[in-house]
């Protein structure tokens, strides 16, 4: 037996006991949340801490995907494989039917369907009754998260209040919603896009394979690339080229953009990560770039 | 031995700083300084503040505006909420949390001091120490940050001159001793132009001390040095029955972070409120067993005797009990622009219990401008004042001063369900 009282939690287990502690209080706390989980990496990472938290029992929330129908399919695919293999519920709710409900209509046939989702997942919660939704957002990927709660209250229609939040002192979380309202909680906020890839490294955690590099046809606009898909045609005049890339982020097909890339492990990932010169969502994220403000602005309206 | 345990010390942990000065003191110029001399400012960021400062006319990048976050801040100019930012040095993670300096924006400086272990204040070596250098440092003392470092920043513009800093070294060092703040380390620095924050610079020879970021990097991340009781709220009962693996038909995990001390197995421990006595049969992260965790760690504590326990129990090590008290006194901070109402009912969240709690006194409140005590009726917003509480249910208490987990709580107003006050055992 040795003596020692106290050791210095390396930052991966500091930030690892954090999220367990945060998911440990939404359970506590709330009477029917749910974690949204889309394949992405970051969503991978939040079901490695859920088993953290909550085994050998079971999850005490289902799992959602609010699906755009624009999704990758080797990305749907991970999801439902990863669901079964953990043995939990997986929710799916889709924009289309919300679009032929028509609470959701587009202003053209090709906008891209990704700001809609809020109007879904408000649908979904208010289907489920869901109290709380669990997601995996990061305070470093947008200026707006940046001042965003860990546990976040939305209002009746969703929205966010950035000038109204609540005050969140020491971890002593506050998850009290009047019926209709919803608390967001953020369990990996203070997670750096680097920090996640280094877990993925230490947990052995899948990935769908998309976020290794591999050949796929794109088109050159904007100074990004858009990969050429059935729902995001090369426009006339444009070049289709062949290139070695992988995505840093997945989500709706039409606003996600991947990097040249030859790095098809994680390792690899990891050394272009910490060398990199590009955010992520400024590499990545096509819808982030048209205002200074336009991610505060879409989750004052409800947005993830 | 378990994989948490065998991991190598790769990093040096993760130090939470918080930065405390006005608009003009250059604290959003100090901070993009620490994002830019580490490399964390990658390249489309810094073309967008490049785009942004030529914008508004200025010749050099803004560093200041990479702080810059909610669109109403930008309009007018300043910060309103505690803003969070990352970075590396490859040995150790910093979480820096940004606090306005505006005086109405008290809560927000308590929000962001609350997680902190050292604070940052920034004084104008043009200015010297000013009213609210002593709300800051108050403040910090207040929520008890274990380190304080006081940047006097802008040498550039009093020609780095050494008796400037020596003058404001002095006047802090005078109040400091009436608040009773005892480790504070003073660093000459230009933020604009880098000197002293990451790099020496070649304008400051007469001071031998260490950079900022030498002593963000040797600040020790310990909350208190010494062995401190072990302190385990529980957070969450894990009963899996329902599982086809007959084994765990009599499974009950006890889940939460210790939140100070140890915990071993076989150590003989009390649950709370209840008192009865037990010992640990396992300690477990993710059905990994292990012989002991640490402060911080989140695990599942399994114990010998079945004992009725949920959610807002604690278990601590028989014989070194918390206070189980339904009264207490605190310092408290009002953070809602509706006053305390001594007539009402409030709920007091307390590591993971919650009780409803009435105001008993107002012993005094703090004039945090002047450092002085007044005599006070109510408790408007960001009002600081000495109370006490009696409490409907036992909480299990620690003076702040000796554990911030089992000293600290909210105030939360069932009507609207904000929170309202912040609360500090003493």
């Amino acid at each position: 037996m040795t003596t020692l009282t106290k050791k210095t939690l390396s930052h991966l287990d500091w930030l690892e006991s954090e999220a367990i502690h945060i998911m440990r209080e939404v359970a506590g706390q709330c009477a029917n949340p749910v974690l949204l989980f889309s394949g992405g990496k970051d969503s991978i990472c939040m079901l490695r801490i859920a088993e953290k938290a909550f085994r050998p029992g079971r999850f005490p929330f289902p799992l959602m995907h609010i699906d755009t129908g624009h999704n990758y399919q080797e990305v749907v695919d991970f999801r439902d494989q990863r669901a079964a293999e953990l043995g939990e519920r997986l929710i799916v709710r889709s924009v289309e039917d919300s679009m032929a409900r028509g609470t959701v209509v587009l202003k053209s046939a090709d906008e891209s369907r990704n700001k809609h989702q809020s109007v879904t997942l408000l649908e979904a919660i208010e289907e489920f009754g869901f109290d709380a939704c669990i997601g995996g957002a990061r305070r470093d990927e947008e200026k707006a998260r940046a001042k965003e709660r860990i546990f976040s209250f939305r209002d009746e229609f969703g929205q966010w209040d950035p000038k109204n939040q609540r005050p969140e002192l020491w971890d002593l979380y506050n998850a009290r919603a009047f019926k209709g309202e919803n608390i967001r909680v953020f369990p990996i906020s203070n997670w750096t896009e680097f920090d996640v890839w280094q877990y993925i490294e230490r947990e052995a955690l899948e990935l769908p394979s998309i976020y290794f590099a591999h050949q796929r046809r794109i088109v050159r606009r904007q100074g990004g690339m858009l990969p050429v898909t059935d729902v995001t045609p090369a426009r006339p005049g444009e070049t289709v080229e062949t290139v070695q890339v992988r995505f840093r982020t997945v989500g709706d097909i039409t606003c996600t953009a991947p990097v040249e890339s030859d790095a098809d492990t994680i390792a690899k990932i990891i050394a272009e990560t910490a060398t990199t010169t590009i955010t992520e969502r400024g590499a990545t994220r096509l819808d982030d770039q048209t205002s200074d403000a336009s991610m505060e602005q879409r989750k004052k309206e409800g947005y993830f | 031995m378990s994989a948490i345990e065998k991991l190598p010390a790769v990093d040096n942990g993760l130090l939470r700083f918080l930065t405390c000065g006005s608009v003009d003191d250059g604290k959003s110029t100090l901070i993009g300084r620490l994002l830019f001399d580490s490399k964390t400012i990658l390249a489309d960021t810094l073309c967008a503040i490049e785009r942004t400062s030529k914008k508004r006319g200025m010749d050099a990048i803004d560093l200041s505006l990479l702080t810059d976050g909610l669109q109403a801040e930008r309009e007018q100019g300043i910060t309103i909420d505690v803003a969070y930012r990352y970075f590396t040095t490859g040995t150790r993670k910093y979480i820096i949390a940004d606090a306005p300096g505006h005086e109405q924006y008290t809560r927000n400086m308590v929000t962001a001091a609350s997680t902190a272990d050292l604070a940052i204040i920034l004084i104008d070596a043009r200015k010297g120490v000013l009213t609210q250098t002593r709300r800051h440092s108050y403040l910090t003392h207040l929520v008890n940050i274990p380190h304080l470092v006081v940047a006097i920043n802008k040498m550039d513009l009093v020609d780095y001159a050494q008796d400037v800093f020596n003058t404001i070294m002095a006047d802090y060092l005078e109040f400091a001793a009436k608040l009773g703040i005892e480790d504070v380390r003073f660093i000459p620095l230009s933020a604009l132009n880098g000197d002293m924050v990451v790099d020496r610079g070649e304008r400051l020879d007469w001071y031998q001390g260490p950079t900022l970021i030498e002593v963000l990097e040797a600040a020790d991340t310990d909350h208190t040095a010494h062995a401190e009781p072990l302190r385990f709220p529980v957070q969450y009962v894990c009963r899996p029955q329902d599982s086809a693996n007959p084994e765990l038909h009599d499974y009950r995990g006890f889940m939460g972070r210790v939140e100070s001390g140890v915990i071993a197995v076989g150590d003989a421990v009390s649950v709370l409120p209840a008192g009865r006595e037990s010992r640990v049969k396992a300690v477990q992260i993710n059905g990994q067993s292990l012989e002991r965790a640490f402060a911080e760690q989140s695990i599942t504590v399994l114990l010998d005797d079945e004992i009725d326990i949920s959610r807002g129990d604690m278990i601590v090590r028989t014989g070194e009990l918390p206070n189980v008290t339904k009264q207490i006194d605190a310092m408290l901070c009002w953070l809602a622009e509706s006053p305390l109402d001594a007539r009402r009912t409030y709920l007091i969240r307390h590591t993971t219990r919650e009780t409803k709690a009435k105001l008993a006194a107002i012993e005094f409140r703090m004039d945090i401008n002047a450092i002085e005590h007044q005599g006070a009726e109510r408790l408007a917003m960001n009002d600081i004042a000495k109370v006490s509480f009696k409490l409907a249910q036992p909480i299990f208490a620690d003076r702040y001063s000796d554990n911030r987990a089992t000293g600290a709580f909210i105030v939360i107003d069932e009507t609207t369900n904000n929170t309202v006050g912040a609360g500090m055992i003493v």
